[in-house]
């Protein structure tokens, strides 16, 4: 038991469990209105969509991508399905299906540019996100969708939990059971961790690459659809510039750029040590201007963490030597 | 990579400055014939030659990052960032009743507070990015949240404006015709290809490109020539801030916010290696100038600034495309050169 904490208490997920229950600990205590159930579930509500695109992007990043067009494909795809949905009404089976479905056709044109061109992810995404964000804008004239069908914007939950916390909750899991439990989820490791090895032990790269933007820009589809249903209109402008902070979330929650490595609980605890930062500033009567430099501050201390544990595993393996 | 000559100063032809300059020229064709009399006028060399220096000073602080392997998502949060601190620091101290004499002496002060919060800003992301071998974008969104962080903390999302009349001129001014931010692009644009191209140090940030743990062992001080490079994207970011508060006689957090992936796009573009090692000057001021010709050519048609920056993207797969048909055809070229 001992030793097995000991472990935790070395991995990146443990220590961030650590700051998250120190932070829910001290904002309970001074923050007013922090513990209520009702705030709890309104912290998860207003993330859940960080969440989802969350779950695409470490999928991404653990197979050594990176997709900075998630964000434009979340708004390409909720305005085309909110587009759908109010000329020819529907279902959420239907529109869950579309914005999936459109979400992941353009993930995949990523998956074939950087496979084709074998530029770096980065800036093939960078590109597309370009493409994507300003076509969207030139289209719709930046007009903002806001008849939406009733049956959409009526507000569902479970057992007080709200739909979007619900669908967050299923995207991420489903992530978790991929990525940990499947044969798929190795060779993604295998193919962020060495993509050459992973070929020569018979990885399919180019289908590997396909599914693995194909799922991002599938999550971002779902995180646009979400977004629409939570603010109950679909603006062309609505997710600019938040692949920053999902990429943000995604590397405090343990990720890195050379791929290989990631879990989504810790994704996932970044996502809520991130939530609960802002809510309970707020809460405390910090001026909400003071958010933007504490998230800088955590980012990159985080970073300096991980970056110390791995060099005391270098150096350690070396004296074992 | 390919073992083409890129990068080396005195290769003789460089297919990427043909090919960026027969664009350009295509570009021109192109737009004077669709709206003639128009893109020749001299209101719009005037509009192009104001609008240039910006995105183009900017890119340069991207460029350098770049070159050395890495990326710098921090260049607009640190121009912002430069820019309040000038601005608030102009109008807290001078007064309408202040002589010419402090007037200048405060100008000064503000323009060196300015460049010590770039070199402060550059020096935390070389710091972090040589020290904790963390990739440099990670590095540098933490550094870009926290510079954006501050900046609104103390501006509280607010516009500072009302500048002295050097200030202005910076942005606005002309110096025989020419205006002075362009002049500025060009000396900086200048410098930066010298340094790259003939320096010690410019020596020393394509090797880290290239290869860093390789150029490290040969005995090269790998951690400084990382500082110095994002010291000297700071450097430059602070040159655009300049630029930027004189032109809009305003700063605020989040100006320019847009152009930051831009930035990354215009130097590719203009044929940085985005693995790192690879980039000339002169073809990055080539591709900042086709992108210019772009947004002007349909600025002039009456089309969006929308469909420009779609357009842009389009450009830039189009480069990617170009670059890995001529890499496959040299490859092939040399397999059936062996014997």
């Amino acid at each position: 038991m001992r030793e097995r904490l000991a472990t935790l208490g070395r991995r990146h997920e443990g220590r961030l469990a650590l700051l998250v229950l120190v932070c829910a600990g001290f904002f309970a205590a001074a923050a007013p209105g922090f513990r209520s159930p009702g705030n709890l579930m309104n912290l998860l509500e207003s993330h859940a969509v960080l969440g989802i695109l969350a779950a695409g992007l470490l999928v991404v990043l653990i197979a050594g991508g990176i997709d900075i067009s998630c964000a434009a494909i979340a708004a390409v795809s909720q305005y085309v399905v909110a587009l759908c949905l109010i000329r020819w009404g529907g279902n959420w089976g239907l529109a869950l299906l579309l914005a999936v479905g459109f979400g992941s056709a353009l993930g995949v044109v990523n998956a074939v540019l950087v496979h084709t061109l074998r530029a770096p992810p980065v800036i093939v995404t960078i590109a597309t996100m370009t493409f994507y964000s300003s076509m969207l804008l030139f289209c719709t004239g930046g007009a903002t969708l806001d008849e939406l069908p009733d049956w959409f914007t009526l507000k569902l939950s479970i057992l007080t939990v709200p739909l979007p916390v619900l669908i967050a909750g299923a995207a991420l899991g489903m992530t978790a059971f991929m990525l940990h439990r499947l044969s798929l989820g190795r060779q993604i490791f295998a193919l962020g961790g060495n993509p050459e090895a992973a070929r020569r032990m018979g990885c399919n790269i180019a289908g590997l690459q396909c599914f693995v933007y194909g799922f991002s820009g599938a999550m971002a589809g779902l995180a646009g659809l979400v977004q629409a249903y939570r603010v109950e209109e679909a603006a062309p402008g609505a997710m600019a510039g938040r692949e920053l902070d999902v990429l943000a979330a995604v590397v405090l929650g343990g990720a890195s750029l050379t791929g290989g490595r990631g879990t989504v609980s810790g994704t996932v605890l970044g996502i809520v040590l991130l939530a609960m930062l802002r809510n309970g500033l707020t809460l405390m009567g910090v001026s909400s201007y003071a958010f933007g430099w504490v998230t800088g501050v955590v980012l990159l201390l985080s970073m300096a963490a991980a970056s110390a544990s791995q060099w005391r595993l270098r150096n350690g393996g070396r004296h074992a030597l | 990579m390919p073992s083409d000559d890129k990068g080396t100063p005195g290769a003789r032809r460089d297919p990427a400055t043909t090919l960026l300059a027969g664009l350009i020229l295509g570009a021109f064709v192109i737009f004077g014939a669709a709206s003639p009399g128009r893109m020749f006028a001299g209101d719009t060399w005037r509009a192009m030659a104001f609008q240039l220096p910006e995105l183009g000073l900017l890119t340069l602080a991207m460029m350098i990052p770049l070159v050395s392997g890495g990326l710098n998502l921090a260049i607009i949060a640190t121009a912002n960032l430069c820019g309040l601190v000038m601005a608030a620091i102009l109008t807290r101290l001078i007064g309408p009743a202040s002589p010419g004499l402090a007037v200048a002496g405060i100008v000064v002060l503000a323009m060196l507070a300015g460049l010590g919060t770039a070199l402060l800003v550059g020096l935390l992301n070389g710091a972090m990015v040589s020290l904790m071998r963390v990739h440099p974008i990670l590095v540098t969104l933490g550094t870009m949240i926290l510079v954006n962080g501050i900046s609104v903390a103390a501006s509280h999302g607010g516009v500072i404006s009302g500048f002295p009349p050097a200030i202005l001129f910076l942005g606005n001014g002309t110096v025989l015709g020419v205006p002075v931010s362009l002049l500025f692009f060009g000396l900086f644009a200048g410098a930066v290809g010298l340094l790259l191209a003939r320096t010690p140090l410019g020596v020393g940030v394509r090797l880290v490109g290239s290869n860093e743990p390789a150029t490290r062992f040969s005995g090269v001080d790998t951690s400084r020539v990382l500082i110095m490079v994002y010291l000297a994207s700071g450097v430059l970011s602070w040159v655009a801030a300049l630029v930027m508060i004189g032109r809009f006689n305003s700063a605020r957090a989040g100006y320019a916010d847009s152009y930051l992936l831009i930035t990354i796009l215009a130097a590719v573009l203009g044929g940085v290696d985005p693995f790192g090692g690879f980039g000339r000057v002169r073809n990055v001021v080539l591709s900042l100038l086709l992108l210019q010709v772009i947004s002007t050519g349909f600025n002039l048609l009456g089309l969006s600034p929308r469909l420009t920056e779609a357009i842009w993207g389009a450009t830039m797969v189009g480069a990617l495309l170009i670059a890995r048909i001529r890499l496959v055809r040299a490859e092939r070229r040399e397999r059936h050169a062996l014997p």
